[in-house]
């Protein structure tokens, strides 16, 4: 994140924040920023930023910061940090929320479709099954 | 000569590794002085106090010396066993001969003769001791509270409650303290007024409670047990006795000042009560800013009064009395935002402390309890908290954490919240420190609920911007620098020992520690009592703490003092130093080294004179002596010689 942001109450409540609370259903208020999700991640060393980055970013209204990430592309769906959050905050759930997000405003991201026969074959299934929950609304 | 018997213990390995024990006591068999004399493993053992008793009884023993470990560890054990077989205890007496030689030596010869020598100086010594009764001082079974606030008055009624007297004193016209100011407390955020008023209330009609407000400690003498204090009663310029408070005076005053207890935000009157609950609920004239007081014309009030309350000629008064006990809870106050040039040196009206917003949210307060701010009146959209201002900052201002800030401003930013449900808080932390009941799920809640923006990091400046206060600060979270265009800036100020808290500590003798707070007996142990006997403490005096700490240590205090209380006679060690008629010439050396007021020069009788009580026995007075007069018990001039020479003797 770029140095000297301005913080106000309509970037916290920006209508995308809100989009993202909809789809997510996830309350970002209650993360204290622990690290848990992203000390267990184990997709965590190619992302950047990373979960509890992500949640950061969020609580202070830089969500453009996401849609344009790798981040939620990357994660696999495993849904170890929400087992891992002491706070109860469904991680997994915000990353899809932002992949819909985009989705939403983009379908030709990423899908299934756009990948050859030959690299489908050899993806592992978790990829797979990954996804299906990314590109299928 | 007295029949001295000597028990040399082993303490398992502890002494008889290094001492040679049976040689101990084989070599000082013969020695003058020593009628009997036997070693033990274990002598603090059942069978060793037994074995102890038994030698008394049998051998017809005076006195006893037991070469063992410190006395501070088993003196008293061993002066408790003497004692139920009929010897005075102070002929007990202890030889160490463990920290003092065989932990510090290793050569077995050496240690071995140095253990001999030591218990030889013991024995000298116990020849020469007298058998002593401890001194009995006969206690004022009456107690005096200095502060009103919510520690005085937990006090106050515990020690009440207990049925024995107390004087309440407390320095505004009115008890309730900084606890009447608030607006609802953390975690519960039940109103505090709601909460405090009962019990000041109790305190007004309590039969054992004297209430002494718009007062102070003058002056104070004597010793636990025994204190005489001087009770400065401010002149209020009112006749409490013929005042109904009815109000009529505070209604017609036509002098508006600035309200202290409203932080300066509402007004009152030149004659007034601090605030509507106010106990005793009646008025004092303010001097400073009276019409007449100033310029000889008005007395407004006292044309009105329908009672004649009105006394402008009043004057301070004295008020002496004998107390056995004082508990100290003089509170404190908010470091001033004056001191904070990074925050705007307190210019910034819309940048207040946290007490002040506390007015601002007290529905008893300058707003009704709507959040308003001070410049323009403006409900604000946007608020900013910062933390730890003053605190935890040793470079510029104060090493500790103040204790209360995490709670109150959290709280402060959820009931900003409750009442502007579309306004946005943030709160600038450095750590979040929530612990106490239910504290940690009062912070959860402010995040989750509440939704209050918690930032890590401080701010390093601030600054007014058309009708906004711009904050720049960091978010190490993130680790982005954020700025935030704030209606409301509300600094949680380092809180600080009351105002004249080191007069009153010199007037006391107690002590007050690097950062001003009074310090405790023991920081674990004895974390009520001050070093002086019979002066305890409580609440924020003693240390920053939050209203459950401090009714808690308040009520510790009464429980001390009812301690006290409970018995008719406070027993004084009988190991003090005297004087000698026929030696003294009244010099006054001794008076002048004393460190604890315990002696007197005797004009009259070309004397010097000794409070039993107060002497400690640190033995100054007996160094300082030229003539020999002052003397120590059981550790005289001639004990202390005879000691000397047995040590040094081969």
């Amino acid at each position: 994140m770029s140095k000297n942001k301005t913080i106000s109450a309509h970037r916290i409540s920006s209508d995308r924040i809100d989009q993202l609370h909809e789809i997510s259903g996830v309350n970002v208020y209650a993360c204290y920023q622990c690290g848990n999700c992203s000390a267990a991640c184990p997709a965590v060393e190619f992302m950047d930023p990373t979960p509890h980055q992500v949640i950061r970013k969020i609580q202070l209204g830089f969500i453009d910061e996401l849609t344009t990430s790798e981040t939620p592309w990357i994660c696999a769906a495993c849904i170890t940090c929400t087992v891992k959050c002491p706070r109860g905050v469904d991680i997994a759930k915000v990353m899809e929320g932002l992949r819909q997000i985009v989705l939403r405003s983009d379908f030709e991201h990423g899908h299934l479709c756009d990948i050859d026969e030959k690299m489908r074959k050899k993806l592992p299934q978790i990829a797979l099954i990954g996804n299906f929950r990314k590109t299928i609304l | 000569m007295k029949r001295v018997g000597v028990f040399v213990c082993h303490c398992g390995i502890n002494i008889a590794s290094t001492v040679d024990v049976s040689r101990v006591v084989e070599d000082l068999h013969d020695y003058p002085g020593i009628a009997y004399i036997q070693d033990y493993k274990y002598m603090c053992s059942d069978p060793g106090q037994n074995l102890l008793k038994e030698a008394i009884k049998s051998e017809k023993l005076d006195a006893v010396v037991i070469a063992a470990c410190s006395p501070t560890l088993h003196e008293n054990t061993f002066r408790l066993a003497v004692q139920t077989v009929g010897m005075n205890p102070y002929n007990c007496e202890i030889a160490n001969i463990r920290e003092q030689c065989s932990w510090v030596h290793k050569d077995r010869t050496v240690a071995t003769e140095k253990a001999k020598r030591i218990i030889r100086a013991v024995v000298e010594k116990a020849l020469l001791d007298e058998s002593l009764e401890p001194i009995k001082v006969p206690v004022v079974r009456k107690a005096v509270v200095l502060g009103g606030g919510i520690a005085g008055i937990q006090a106050a009624l515990n020690i009440a409650n207990s049925d024995y007297e107390v004087i309440l004193v407390e320095k505004q016209s009115s008890i309730g303290g900084r606890m009447a100011q608030l607006s609802e407390t953390f975690p519960t955020l039940d109103c505090s007024q709601c909460i405090l008023t009962p019990k000041m209330v109790d305190v007004a009609q309590h039969p054992k409670i004297r209430l002494l407000t718009y007062a102070e400690l003058a002056d104070v003498s004597g010793f636990v047990g025994n204190f005489k204090v001087k009770i400065r009663q401010k002149a209020r310029y009112v006749d409490w006795d013929k005042c109904t408070g009815c109000g009529l005076c505070i209604e017609k005053c036509p002098q508006k000042v600035a309200s202290e207890f409203d932080q300066g935000l509402g007004k009152r009157k030149a004659i007034f009560t601090p605030f509507a609950q106010a106990v005793p609920n009646k008025p004092v004239i303010d001097c400073d800013n009276c019409t007449y007081f100033k310029t000889g014309k008005c007395r407004v009030c006292e044309k009105l009064c329908p009672f004649e309350a009105i006394n402008f000629v009043e004057t301070d008064t004295y008020i002496e009395e004998e107390v056995g006990a004082i508990v100290v809870a003089t509170g404190y106050d908010v470091y001033p935002v004056l001191n904070m040039g990074e925050y705007g040196s307190g210019k910034i009206p819309d940048v207040v402390d946290g007490l002040t917003f506390e007015r601002l949210l007290s529905s008893s307060g300058p707003t009704g309890g709507e959040v308003r701010r001070p410049s323009d009146g403006k409900i604000p959209k946007e608020i900013v908290f910062i933390k730890c201002v003053g605190s935890r900052d040793p470079e510029h201002h104060f090493p500790y954490c103040s204790k209360i800030c995490c709670m109150y401003t959290t709280k402060h930013a959820m009931l900003y919240k409750h009442r502007v449900p579309d306004g946005q808080p943030y709160i600038f932390y450095m750590d979040v420190r929530a612990g106490g009941k239910g504290y940690e799920e009062f912070y959860q809640r402010a995040q989750d609920e509440d939704k209050v923006l918690f930032l890590r990091g401080k701010v390093s400046k601030l600054y007014q911007d058309d009708d906004k206060v711009v904050v720049c600060g960091i978010d190490t979270l993130s680790g982005s620098n954020v700025e935030i265009r704030a209606d409301l800036v509300v600094l949680a100020m380092a809180i600080r020992p009351s105002k004249g808290i080191e007069e009153l500590a010199k007037l006391l003798k107690i002590s007050i520690d690097q950062n001003g707070f009074l310090t405790e007996a023991h920081p674990k142990l004895r974390p009520v009592e001050s070093l002086s006997a019979g002066i305890y403490l409580a609440g924020c005096a003693q240390a920053p703490k939050d209203i459950p700490d401090t009714v808690a240590q308040a009520t510790a205090t009464a429980a001390m003092v009812a301690n006290l209380f409970a018995k008719e006679y406070l027993l004084h060690d009988p190991i003090i130093t005297g004087v000698d008629e026929e030696l003294c010439s009244g010099c006054g050396l001794c008076v002048a080294v004393c460190p604890y007021d315990a002696r007197k020069t005797n004009r009259e009788k070309g004397l010097v004179e000794v409070n039993e009580v107060l002497c400690e026995a640190c033995g100054a007075c007996a160094a300082a002596c030229p003539s020999g007069a002052a003397q120590q018990r059981n550790f005289t001039d001639e004990q202390l010689n005879r000691m000397v020479r047995a040590i040094l003797t081969t």
